[in-house]
């Protein structure tokens, strides 16, 4: 039933099929090397820098990322890039100069394992079990999201896309390990700029350049609601609301789309999930950690952060030119939302003029209208259309419907693909889109089957194997993981529901995390019983606190709320960036007073390598301009110009 | 490690420059807000393709 919205020529078929040639090819070129399980999971810690450090930032690169990033774009604008300025750079910095000596020079080879060998095996088995058990469901949901929109798209087939991209991704990495993994994903990183950047550019061109979508934007901000990008009729912001990264921020929650404030923003953003997302996340961790020496694997978030800085300009600008072309006339260009189909156009009226006769208020019509035209509506719209229906005709009234659906924020980066990309072009965006995708894919999978393999088969389940056998019990796992994670990619379409929910538990298990490393690699009287009792309460805090709050405009359920609402906060975003800084809190205190209270079961010995202070200072033979700390300076440099450009 | 990474990346995007640039030649109306975007982007993306490759040539010869 569903039309493909773009037909593909045998140009567009070319360029994908030479992707995947491609990408295979290099799994079976680094097929003979792979010959101890230490090469399929560790690359044999072989790799230089450069390719380590394009691998960090492509394996992050989930298919939601260019789909999401575009979205909040034109939701939230510029501020969208802290996620970038505030959020990556500083941790991957941080990563580099201060927390990679202990990964890389510990020999650990997991991050699980460093929290073993720092702690003992209860923080090792929590997290490993959780990653675990995380890194297949992200990588199902974003499995599931790009069948969808391969289906949608182009009309292929939802289970042959899902199967058929699984199976490409299984093949490269079955054959070649994290090396073949983390050789695509240089690849991949190639394809996804080089394919989206002349989407950009041209609509960088189409839209008349940076001054004139700041101009068109500041006409969207002072009346949001005529692009349903507000509730209320009367909500309106500050003309630079979506241009200027920091203004509209200081002016408070009310001031700024995100409805976040300052301290939400720098603490819980900034620091607390942005250094708990990259600092421990292995899947990250990982590409760095099979550097060739430890050089090579501070310099490798280093050399990540200096596309990272510029991704914005890939990612989020497509979002404003999107919305800025929306707000030009003449433009032709119509901001993607829900269709209603002409069946269903009468009954949708009928919706309206009866709430109208009634007198019923907007929810109640909201209500009506959604389950008569079988999509959202934007709650301002809906009001307006109460107001106006009673003079005006069915046929002006259908039109001012069709208006008051629900932006499809997610469709951004695909209708600026659609309106700029001849046959040709067009290939080249796909196959960036789905080099985006498997790059993600590839990245959860190799971290699952490492993760699986040492820290819960050989710890756990069967110790004292060959290395035969862990190599062989990699392959399996891989095969099982892909499995897995396209079952999880069916249970996500079936149950968006369990998937929120599903998500939520990783949020409240993720949240504390930071506190824990950062009190294990920097104070060495942390104790292991104190680290495992500071991240359950860690935990059991962040759902207690989502249990307690909610944002406005939600019902209390999975958006939180169902024990007593305490707290009302402005928007989702806010509620998640206060409870992961209430998580870290809360581990960060509990493990300092378990710790105080318990006994050391390390002695200063068995923790050197392991801890800041016992570790002896390494002999840097690099010149000074070359060492990690002088680099991280450097890049913080230029991060804060680029906010202070876009202030 | 016996593959130098520049050599795929370099070959894949000579031969996707190619295609594209030959699509741009041959079928010129096919453009984007007037411009022949195909065959611009195909001479970039083989520039960048030769690049690469030739890159990782001289590396090869240096050993």
């Amino acid at each position: 039933m569903n039309t493909p919205s773009v037909h593909l020529g045998v140009v567009d078929y070319s360029i994908l099929a030479l992707y995947v040639v491609f990408v295979i090819g290099i799994g079976f070129a680094l097929k003979r090397q792979m010959k101890t399980s230490a090469d399929f999971f560790l690359s044999g810690r072989n790799i230089p820098a450069w390719v380590t450090g394009l691998a960090f930032l492509s394996a992050n690169l989930g298919a939601l990322e260019l789909v999401g990033m575009a979205a909040s774009g034109a939701k939230y604008g510029i501020a969208t890039c802290h996620f970038y300025w505030v959020g990556a750079i500083p941790a991957m910095i941080f990563l580099a100069v201060f927390m990679m000596p202990f990964y890389y020079g510990s020999k650990a080879r997991s991050v699980p394992e460093y929290l073993k060998l720092r702690f003992d095996e209860r923080a090792r088995a929590f997290n490993s079990v959780s990653f675990a058990v995380m890194t297949i469901f992200a990588s199902g949901i974003s499995l599931n999201a790009l069948a969808k929109l391969l289906h949608n798209l182009l009309g292929w087939e939802y289970n042959i896309s899902l199967w058929v991209c699984s199976f490409i991704v299984l093949l490269y990495v079955l054959k070649g390990g994290l090396t073949s993994a983390i050789y695509t994903e240089v690849l991949q990183f190639f394809m996804i700029v080089l394919g989206f950047a002349p989407v950009v550019w041209l609509g960088l061109r189409d839209a008349g350049g940076w001054s004139a979508i700041k101009q068109k934007l500041a006409g969207v901000a002072v009346n949001p609601s005529a692009f349903n990008l507000a509730d209320s009729a009367s909500t309106t912001f500050h003309s630079d609301a979506w241009t200027s990264a920091w203004k509209p921020l200081l002016g408070g929650p009310s001031a700024n789309p995100m409805g976040i404030d300052l301290f939400a923003m720098v603490f819980g953003l900034g620091f607390v999930l942005s250094f708990g997302y990259w600092c421990t996340n292995f899947l990250v961790v990982q590409r760095a950690m099979a550097a060739k020496d430890m050089k090579a694997a501070r310099n490798t978030p280093l050399i990540a952060a200096v596309p990272k800085m510029l991704f914005p300009l890939l990612v989020i600008l497509p979002g404003m030119i999107a919305l800025a072309l929306s707000a030009t006339e003449g433009k032709g260009y119509q901001f993607p939302k829900a269709v209603i189909a002409e069946a269903k156009m009468p009954a949708a009226i009928s919706a309206v003029r009866q709430s109208t006769a009634a007198g019923v208020d907007v929810a109640a019509t909201s209500k009506a209208l959604s389950s008569a035209a079988g999509t959202s509506f934007n709650a301002a719209k809906v009001e307006e259309l109460l107001k106006s229906a009673p003079g005006t005709s069915d046929a002006q009234l259908a039109i001012r419907i069709q208006d008051a659906v629900v932006n499809d924020y997610d469709g951004v980066i695909l209708s600026l693909v659609k309106r700029y990309c001849p046959s040709g072009l067009l290939g080249l965006a796909l196959t960036a889109l789905l080099a985006s995708f498997m790059s993600g894919m590839a990245g959860n999978v190799t971290a699952f089957n490492t993760v699986w393999t040492y820290d819960l088969y050989q710890a756990y389940i069967a110790p004292d194997k060959s290395d035969e056998h862990y190599s062989w019990m990699g392959r399996v796992v891989t095969v099982a993981g892909i499995l897995l994670s396209i079952g999880a990619a069916y249970f996500a379409s079936m149950w968006t529901n369990a998937m929120d929910i599903i998500q939520l538990v990783f949020a409240f298990v993720n949240a504390p995390l930071f506190a824990t490393f950062l009190l294990g690699m920097f104070w060495s009287r942390t104790t292991g019983t104190g680290a495992f009792i500071g991240l359950l309460c860690g935990t059991a805090a962040s759902a207690l606190f989502h249990a307690c709050t909610i944002s406005v405009g939600n019902l209390p359920g999975v958006k939180g709320g169902y024990i007593h609402i305490f707290w009302t906060l402005p928007s989702d975003m806010a509620q998640n960036f206060w409870l992961a800084s209430f998580a870290f809190t809360v581990c960060f205190l509990v493990t300092v007073g378990i710790s105080l209270a318990t006994r050391r079961t390390k002695s200063d010995e068995e923790l050197k390598g392991l801890v800041y202070s016992l570790t002896p200072k390494q002999t840097v033979d690099q010149f000074w301009y070359a060492r990690p700390g002088t680099i991280g300076i450097v890049l913080l440099i230029v991060c804060v110009i680029l906010n202070y450009i876009f202030w | 490690m016996g593959l130098d990474i520049r050599f795929p990346i370099g070959m894949m995007f000579t031969l996707i420059g190619l295609l594209l640039a030959a699509t741009g030649i041959l079928s010129p109306e096919k453009v984007s807000l007037g411009i022949n975007i195909n065959m611009i982007w195909g001479a970039a993306l083989l520039l960048f393709g030769i690049l690469m490759w030739g890159s990782a040539l001289r590396a090869s010869r240096k050993k």
